[in-house]
């Protein structure tokens, strides 16, 4: 029963980097368990996922996943306080209905939070609305806008700021480009905010 | 195995009572000075647990699976059944190379106390009277065969099962497994189940133990004292759960609006469609290995089965701090034992952080999908299973050392 492998996204690594070896992960969003199956192998870690596709679900369970079917927005308010070492959402923030009350069931649940999204204040897309007036595709947002599951984006500079009005301590951040490597910026400033295809926070509550 | 012919020769339920003390397989006694205490509060004993086994335990003890069977189904799991010779209900899952893997596992599969295939049950002798115990067996519960296969495990030297695996009533007994014994159980798959029979179960149930109560030939209950057969109450019993087990698309697909072996309809009740015959068939074939108070004694327990409601209400409060990995499967197409009630147990069990994975298996065949050949149901288990091996650092099989 051969399955495929798992495909690994350019931002899993600087995500990975940030978890603890032996930890207790929760992977919101975790697709076909291409960042579980790294953790498990590399760092030994525990670890549980939450999928809305169900093609996700049962390719990451036939692997030998613990994952459920399930949705961000509905499913995270099960889940006690404190229950995880680090909760990762990664690009999926933008996709969600509520974006503030994901990322506070994020910090509850996880006594850290990993959180990655594609910046929408990233250069290509800012000239993109300017020059052509389309709503903007670029490699970290390749759908048109009728198609994209993207419904909440938003800037780096948003994120921070969203982040220090619910009290979310910011411990790291990271600006990463298109091939996933982290820039030579601080991750929350305006450079950050141009440059950046993808911000990548590790997040705590205060 | 002179099986098939056995069973042509049987004509009577008190044949077959008496044939059901013959029949293969493997027994425990549980002795009537150590009975099993039951829920009702009474206790069971001298009784005896009917199992089977596959594969080979390892020296460690560790890689033994309980298979828990569903209502109408017995611990001929992966074997031809001695009665009617058709395969095994989970050959396509029990096997070398199979999800569950006899290679690698030791696979246990006992007849459910108040059973009729040869764990004790109504149709054997009471010793207090010794008649048969038609209604005096006391009503027993999910838990109370659970008890039972305590003993069976505790009988084999097992301390921890690998896992506990069921489908529909067999998923009741491997959440009341990990709910009454999270320290004896590995990984608990519970698939097309619930935390509790619902409204709508109960009701299905209730029909069938009314037809079977209706049948004058049931007699209160003591057909094998008086010679009467009620295999018309329990042939109607069984069409009726049939129907429940089954959705309308597969039912469509297998027989539309055809008409069985005419051109038009009789205007009279014959069997003119072939929906009407293939029930009439199972219904028939049913009785000639079903006992019809064991009938009535299995649904009740699983209409009993509330977890829940053993928990203070809070189902959470059943798996509090549980050790156990949990694998839900449950099938889209599964009307009776929907994923909504598989969901509601992923609930329960996030709520306490518990280590779960749930599938949804798109299937159209209904609540029977987990007896079927579904190969995207296989591939999760399979992968379950070899996940949970894993982190049990289990070996692949039972003499290698490597994982």
């Amino acid at each position: 029963m051969a399955e495929a492998q798992p495909t690994w996204r350019a931002d899993l690594a600087q995500v990975a980097a940030m978890v603890a070896p032996g930890s207790r992960v929760l992977d919101v969003g975790c697709g076909d368990g291409a960042l579980l199956t790294h953790l498990a192998r590399e760092k030994e870690v525990d670890g549980r996922g939450i999928e809305i596709k169900q093609s996700g679900v049962n390719a990451c369970v036939a692997r030998g996943l613990s994952v459920i079917q399930g949705d961000a927005d509905t499913d995270l308010a099960d889940y006690p306080d404190d229950a995880f070492d680090y909760v990762i959402l990664s690009l999926t923030l933008q996709a969600t209905r509520d974006p503030k009350a994901v990322l506070l069931d994020l910090v509850r649940i996880g006594r850290r939070a990993i959180v990655s999204f594609p910046n929408f204040g990233q250069w290509r897309v800012r000239l993109r609305l300017l020059f052509h007036g389309r709503m903007p595709t670029t490699p970290a947002l390749p759908d048109a806008w009728w198609s994209t599951q993207n419904i909440h984006l938003c800037t780096i500079a948003d994120f921070v700021e969203l982040a220090a009005e619910m009290g979310i301590v910011i411990e790291r951040g990271l600006a990463l480009d298109a091939s996933g490597q982290p820039l030579r910026v601080g991750a929350a400033g305006r450079l950050a905010n141009l440059i950046g295809e993808t911000g990548v926070f590790l997040l705590r509550k205060d | 195995m002179t099986t098939a012919t056995t069973l042509s020769t049987i004509s009577s339920v008190q044949e077959l009572a008496a044939l059901r003390h013959r029949l293969p397989g493997r027994r425990l006694t549980i002795p009537a000075d150590e009975p099993l205490p039951l829920d009702r509060g009474v206790s069971l004993g001298p009784a005896t647990v009917a199992y089977t086994t596959y594969g080979t335990l390892n020296a460690k003890r560790s890689n033994a699976i309980l298979v828990c069977h569903a209502l109408t189904g017995d611990h001929y799991a992966a074997e031809p059944h001695p009665i009617t010779g058709k395969p095994g209900w989970w050959e396509q899952v029990i096997g070398k190379g199979l999800p569950i893997d006899i290679d690698r596992f030791f696979v246990i599969c006992a007849n459910v106390i108040g059973g009729c295939m040869g764990s004790t049950g109504p149709s054997d002798i009471n010793p207090a009277t010794g008649k048969p115990y038609g209604l005096d067996f006391p009503v027993i519960t999910i838990a109370d065969m659970v008890r039972a296969q305590v003993r069976l495990i505790d009988h084999l030297g097992i301390d921890k099962l690998f896992a506990v695996i069921g489908g529909s009533m067999g998923a009741m007994q491997a959440l009341q497994w990990a709910a009454d014994y999270p320290e004896r159980v590995f990984a608990s798959v519970p698939i097309a189940g619930a935390a509790h029979h619902t409204a709508q179960n109960i009701a299905f149930h209730e029909v069938g133990r009314q037809a079977i109560m209706a049948d004058p030939e049931w007699r209160g209950g003591r057909y094998l004292e008086e010679g009467t057969d009620p295999r018309r109450g329990l042939s109607v019993a069984r069409m009726t759960a049939h129907v429940t087990y089954l959705s309308e698309p597969a039912l469509h697909r297998k027989f539309g609006r055809n008409l069985q072996d005419r051109s038009g309809v009789s205007f009279g009740f014959d069997a003119d469609f072939q929906v009407e015959s293939y029930l009439r068939h199972q219904g028939s074939s049913f009785v000639d290995r079903f006992d019809a108070n064991a009938y009535l004694y299995i649904t009740r327990a699983m209409d009993y089965f509330d977890l829940a409601a053993e928990h203070g209400g809070v189902l959470a409060n059943a798996f509090q701090d549980t050790p156990v990995r949990f694998c839900l499967i449950s099938f889209t197409s599964d009307w009776l034992f929907p994923t909504t009630e598989s969901r509601k147990i992923v609930h329960a069990l996030n709520a306490v952080a518990a280590n779960v994975s749930f599938v949804e298996v798109e299937s159209d065949k209904g609540h029977d999908s987990f007896l079927l050949d579904e190969p995207e149901f296989f591939r999760v288990l399979d992968g379950f299973l070899k996940g949970c091996a894993e982190h049990a650092k289990l070996p692949v099989s039972v003499t290698g050392s490597g994982t």
